[in-house]
């Protein structure tokens, strides 16, 4: 059995951006750069399956060079190969997925699993495409998942419940928080990781055009959010702070 | 030439439809466009309710077996209808189907999609406010092909209906398919539930609420105020509370009116989550607490003696 991880490498969630100067994207020159916290979740489902069931984890990215320390963590949490698609750096979502896609057909694998989101353009759609370009069957948000024979159990989380879904392999599912906790590399995983391969493939290799690639929808500018709070301590004994607390969320802001 | 609006179903039609059909109708207007709705689900619960947002026609799928999204049943009967009306703009809803309903379809049509916007606008062309990431950053978007898709993220509008009358509703017929997938059971929260991402008031709890004995404090609050129950990653992650319930920036994003976060000292990680609530009111015994800097009214104090105080006080104004 065969399974693909998508994963992507993103600035830490702990970043705190600034406005590049060009007004539309922001300034990269301090961040950390870590794997996509729910793409950790998608790594982590792959290996237990590796171990419980006995399979060969690839894990599959496409961005600059730098991606390959990223890929390489994923090496380490237990991965057997990985693979970065160059070429598609500037792809928006659409294009990124049709590489991911043509990447995918050549391994074909029985099982695909992806974070349900990567945390830096949120984009969120990136997996579904891959599916429904593969013509595998899919589910997103998923917070379990079970096999049995060529059959997929999974939990899909929707507002305010969940819906247990079956699905036969081969399939996608995006993987949301709460599916497993996310091992951390120990030193002999790490040491064994640095001898792993990481295959490299362009997107003309895999017959994509700059048409395929080409983005039809452009960021204009981006802003940092309005932080206007009005920070305001309310003083006193805790009985006054709570009365003046409830008169000005009735009287002035005239919320209760 | 048209723009196409999906609504979401659960049972009902779920308030993120209306939002995303009035959306939907402002885009139709500026653009000289025509509004038309998509169904899917089991029969269509009162088409008078969608009066007022300038929705000329529903096209309704109407099946037993649409009664529960799956990309299967659902991607092939929209992206046919788009295709058939020659659809220039597509909405639907930045739900947790809806997002993934949306992607689907984006991908068949092979056409753009800005997922989970605040903000749509028309200018010659479709044009989004959305969060990016986690929401530390908003990002101005234009697409420039045709079609253009979006999804609106819920919560975030406030529909305002005016005098168009009720749609003309066409009901299609529903082809016999074959889904590869297969919904085996369907678990809803207790009726009376409220949902964070669609709650207007959210109380929250971090490591300060000691261990997850403590959450009846915070629920009290809750009912008086009639919020939903959140949580920050510490509890989350310390085992005290279900995943479901965290804010930040892996979790949820919330947009309450009102959001009171207790015990919570208020990391990046959570403001991603906290950040569009209209008001939000801190109640920490740390004075030194980050939550104090990004709040609009706080309190020093511990909170097993302000909460109780708190809920106290607002059942008393309110009755």
């Amino acid at each position: 059995m065969k399974v693909a991880v998508l994963m992507k490498r993103v600035p830490d969630t702990a970043s705190v951006f600034a406005v590049a100067a060009d007004g539309k994207s922001v300034e990269t020159g301090g961040l950390k750069y870590v794997m996509s916290p729910y793409d950790e979740h998608a790594v982590e489902e792959a290996i237990r399956l590796k171990e419980q069931a006995g399979a060969e984890v690839i894990v599959l990215s496409a961005g600059p060079p730098e991606t390959k320390e990223t890929l390489r963590s994923a090496l380490a949490m237990g991965a057997d190969a990985a693979m970065l698609v160059t070429g598609a750096e500037n792809a928006g979502p659409r294009g990124l997925a049709k590489a991911l896609a043509a990447a995918l057909k050549r391994m074909a694998p029985d099982l695909v699993i992806a974070g349900k989101q990567a945390v830096d353009d949120d984009a969120s759609q990136v997996p579904e495409r891959v599916a429904e370009l593969l013509g595998i069957p899919h589910a997103s948000v998923i917070t379990r998942f079970a096999l049995s024979g060529s059959v997929a159990t999974v939990d899909r989380e929707i507002e305010g419940g969940s819906y247990t879904l079956e699905v036969p392999l081969p399939a996608l599912f995006t993987t949301q928080k709460g599916i497993n906790t996310p091992r951390y590399p120990t030193l002999p995983n790490i040491m064994k990781a640095k001898k792993k391969e990481i295959t490299e493939v362009g997107v003309a290799e895999l017959g994509l055009g700059a048409g395929d690639l080409a983005a039809g929808m452009a960021i204009e500018s981006v802003s940092l959010p309005r932080q206007t709070r009005l920070k305001k301590i309310i003083e006193g004994e805790p009985a006054e702070k709570v009365r003046e607390l409830v008169r000005v969320l009735r009287e002035t802001e005239k919320i209760l | 030439m048209s723009v196409l609006v999906i609504l979401e179903q659960r049972g009902e039609l779920k308030p993120c439809a209306f939002e995303a059909a009035w959306a939907a109708g402002r885009i139709a207007r500026a653009a000289g466009m025509p509004l038309h709705a998509v169904y899917l689900g089991p029969a269509l619960p009162g088409a008078e309710q969608l009066s007022g947002l300038g929705i000329a026609v529903v096209h309704a799928f109407e099946d037993a077996s649409l009664a529960h999204y799956t990309s299967d049943a659902y991607v092939p009967l929209v992206t046919g209808l788009a295709r058939e009306l020659n659809a220039t703009v597509l909405i639907g809803s930045a739900s947790a189907l809806g997002k993934e309903l949306c992607a689907s379809v984006a991908a068949q049509l092979d056409v753009e999609l800005a997922q989970d916007v605040l903000e749509l606008g028309w200018d010659a062309g479709l044009t989004a406010r959305k969060p990016i990431y986690a929401g530390k950053v908003l990002a101005d978007l234009r697409v420039s092909s045709v079609p253009a898709m979006a999804s609106l993220r819920p919560n975030v509008v406030a529909v305002v209906r005016d005098e168009s009358p009720v749609p003309e509703i066409v009901r299609h017929p529903v082809p016999a398919s074959a889904p590869r997938i297969a919904v085996k059971e369907v678990t809803q929260a207790p009726p009376g539930t409220i949902e964070l991402t669609e709650a207007k008031r959210v109380v929250s709890g971090g490591r300060g609420i000691m261990g997850p004995e403590n959450w009846p404090v915070l629920k009290s609050l809750c009912d008086a105020l009639g919020a939903a129950l959140g949580a920050s990653r510490a509890a989350v992650d310390a085992g005290w509370i279900h995943h479901s319930h965290q804010v930040g920036q892996t979790g949820k994003v919330v947009s309450p009116d009102l959001y009171v976060a207790c015990g919570i000292s208020g990391a990046i990680q959570h403001q991603a989550g906290m950040r569009p609530a209209r008001i939000i009111v801190a109640i920490n015994k740390d004075a030194q607490a980050n939550i104090f800097n990004v709040c609009d009214y706080g309190i020093v104090g511990d909170l097993f003696e302000i909460v109780p105080l708190l809920t106290e006080e607002i059942r008393k104004v309110q009755s």
